[in-house]
């Protein structure tokens, strides 16, 4: 699994990615009660406005940490947006994308390098 | 000499211990159905004769728009309907309760006498499809406000419609853009700093435009450097608020408004916080292209429940041709609204109401001033500022403000650095502020504070008034740091209600009242 410093998770298998939230950006939302995903099929570049979680606190942009196409979004989140704070980096997880490029992915930090960032901040 | 039967002590038991008075101070404990749970079929508190409206008229009369399902207005009497509104007023703080310190909304007095000329027959009684020539006076008041407001803005074009700040964002978006399709220069983004009001890229977003964020210094102002990499030749505008959402003013907004001019855009300036400048700043002389002003807030009308909103946009020379309509034009020693893009609003973007806009707000906004004088709206600016600075002060020493170097503008932020390792969070610490009866301050907001907690009290409230809520709260952060946990997990106590479930509210919410039958 790989991190972003906008508190993204990657984690690839083959050539499809899955993106999550990290379980500290889920502490730091609060109770999510709202999750905008993106429609199968859309095709994103990295840095890109992918989705947007609504807290009771905010409501934030989640931006797409590497390019390609979303094969599938996790339509529990629509129903259960409780799982985000429950299992950020299981079952809360947000789209799965086919990859375009996987060197994007091996740029990220590993979770050392993350948990590092985190201790900047 | 005849001595009363009534039984009645005429003085206390000198025995009778005193249960002494609740002294909460917060205590808003009437509980009220909903006006329709109250409804009673067969009453009314008022008695409609058959005959008023007319004996002969029928359905026909009505071009087949007769209702066919009952009004189901609910049946009360009058005392019941008064009391039900009064015990709903009860129910909530109010301006006139108490210092009421909503960072960012400017929840301030709404001075009685503006109120008065607002009430006035030829004021309220007015209807605006009337003929011009009846409303003279009415276009005045526009005319006079229009003067005002441009006058202290250093702007030259106005558009008075808009009926709230954000409402006003989008005009000055719509007009924005207009601007440069005019010179077929279709631009796509909008440059919004992190510490915005949320209205600022949600209106960007909602007039279709991309938004991408400014960075911030951690001095708290816009990060100059991250702008001038952002502009490009797609920009449309730079929204920026000044002062801040963080209470400071933008020092290098000259610079801001040049390296933005250079780049083609135009600069919109969120005016929500024009009452800590007014009379001291003119946004024209900074090269602001685009600015609201919330009446509201500003000039003292009332909102938040109290009334509605008003969002004039002041406009820059290169803006004002196409500013919505309608405006006032004087016409031969008499005055018209030019309503249609015609003439001298042929490029005008369109319209931002059916009407004017709110009427009884220029009304109030035009007598809070003329009530001040140029003189007094200084004073209103300076006093803003002076009392955050006071309750920045007073505060500081226990708890931590966000930029503590320096003097703020209009409101004092605090992060929670200093509720670290209470347990406490920002949240429990805003709900015991109802237990001692003030309203909750400004919370998590602005987004680039941890824990934010920004408090306005605004020009209108007394030396005493910002001891009684400083002393408040520096007796509830005592109690925080002395680790009672209890009162602030549990609070509010002393309210209608406890608690709420916001999560639950925001996730299930329950926005429509039905029956049972």
């Amino acid at each position: 699994m790989r991190f972003t410093k906008d508190h993204e998770w990657v984690d690839l298998v083959g050539d499809t990615a899955t993106i999550g939230i990290t379980a500290y950006a889920a502490e730091q939302l609060g109770d999510v009660v709202f999750v905008e995903l993106p429609a199968a099929g859309k095709t994103v570049k990295v840095g890109e406005a992918l989705a947007v979680v609504e807290s009771v606190k905010a409501a934030s942009d989640v931006y797409a940490p590497i390019s390609g196409a979303v094969t599938a979004a996790n339509s529990e989140l629509a129903d259960n947006p409780q799982t985000v704070n429950d299992a950020p980096e299981a079952g809360g997880w947000f789209v799965k994308i086919k990859i375009s490029d996987p060197k994007q992915v091996e740029a990220l930090m590993d979770i050392h390098a993350y948990n590092a960032f985190l201790g900047t901040l | 000499m005849t001595i009363l039967a009534v039984g009645r002590p005429t003085r206390s038991d000198p025995d009778m211990k005193s249960a002494g008075t609740t002294r909460s101070g917060g205590a808003l404990m009437q509980d009220e159905p909903l006006i329709f749970e109250l409804d009673c079929w067969e009453k009314t508190g008022v008695d409609f004769p058959r005959d008023d409206f007319g004996p002969d008229l029928d359905a026909s009369d009505l071009a087949g728009l007769t209702r066919a399902s009952p009004l189901r207005l609910p049946g009360l009497s009058e005392p019941e309907a008064v009391r039900h509104y009064v015990r709903l007023s009860q129910k909530n703080h109010a301006i006139d309760l108490a210092l009421y310190p909503l960072g960012s909304c400017t929840m301030k007095h709404n001075p009685r006498l503006d109120e008065k000329l607002a009430r006035l027959p030829g004021f309220i009684d007015l209807h605006p499809l009337q003929p011009m020539s009846t409303v003279q006076g009415a276009l005045k008041v526009m005319d006079a406000l229009a003067h005002w407001l441009t006058t202290l803005t250093g702007m030259p074009a106005v558009a008075l419609s808009p009926k709230a700040g954000a409402h006003g964002e989008l005009c000055g978006l719509h007009t924005i853009r207009a601007a440069h399709e005019a010179r077929g220069d279709a631009r796509k983004t909008v440059l919004a700093p992190t510490s915005a009001h949320g209205t600022n890229p949600a209106t960007a977003a909602l007039a279709g435009y991309q938004v991408v964020e400014i960075g911030q210094t951690a001095d708290g102002h816009v990060d100059i450097a991250d702008l001038a990499a952002k502009l490009g030749p797609d920009v449309a505008a730079v929204m920026v608020t000044n002062p801040n959402t963080c209470g400071l003013f933008e020092r290098e907004i000259i610079e801001i408004a040049r390296l933005t001019h250079a780049a083609g855009a135009y600069f919109y300036c969120d005016g929500a916080n024009f009452n800590a400048i007014v009379g001291r700043v003119r946004p024209g002389d900074l090269g602001v292209d685009a600015m609201h002003i919330n009446l509201h807030k500003t000039f003292s009308t009332p909102h938040g429940g109290g009334g509605p909103g008003a969002g004039p946009v002041v406009l820059s020379a290169s803006l004002a041709p196409y500013a919505p309509t309608p405006w006032v034009v004087h016409q031969g020693g008499r005055l018209a609204l030019l309503e249609h893009a015609v003439g001298e609003a042929t490029a005008s973007h369109g319209r931002m109401s059916a009407f004017h806009g709110q009427m009884g707000m220029y009304v109030r906004a035009l007598a809070y001033m003329m009530s001040h004088g140029a003189d007094g709206l200084r004073q209103v600016a300076e006093d803003a500022v002076l009392n955050a600075n006071y309750i920045k002060a007073r505060l500081s020493g226990v708890m931590s403000a966000a930029f503590p170097d320096g003097p703020c503008m209009h409101e004092a932020l605090f992060d929670d650095t200093w509720l670290e390792g209470t347990d406490i969070t920002t949240l429990d610490f805003a709900k015991a502020m109802i237990d001692v009866g003030f309203h909750p301050m400004t919370m998590y907001f602005p987004l680039v504070v941890h824990g934010a907690m920004l408090i306005e009290p605004t020009e209108t409230e007394s030396r005493r008034e910002l001891d009684r809520f400083c002393d408040a709260l520096l007796e509830l952060a005592a109690a925080a740091k002395a680790g009672d946990v209890d009162r602030f997990k549990g609070a509010p106590f002393h309210a209608p209600l406890r608690r709420l479930d916001e999560t639950l509210a925001a996730r299930r919410p329950k926005l429509v009242w039905t029956s049972g039958d």
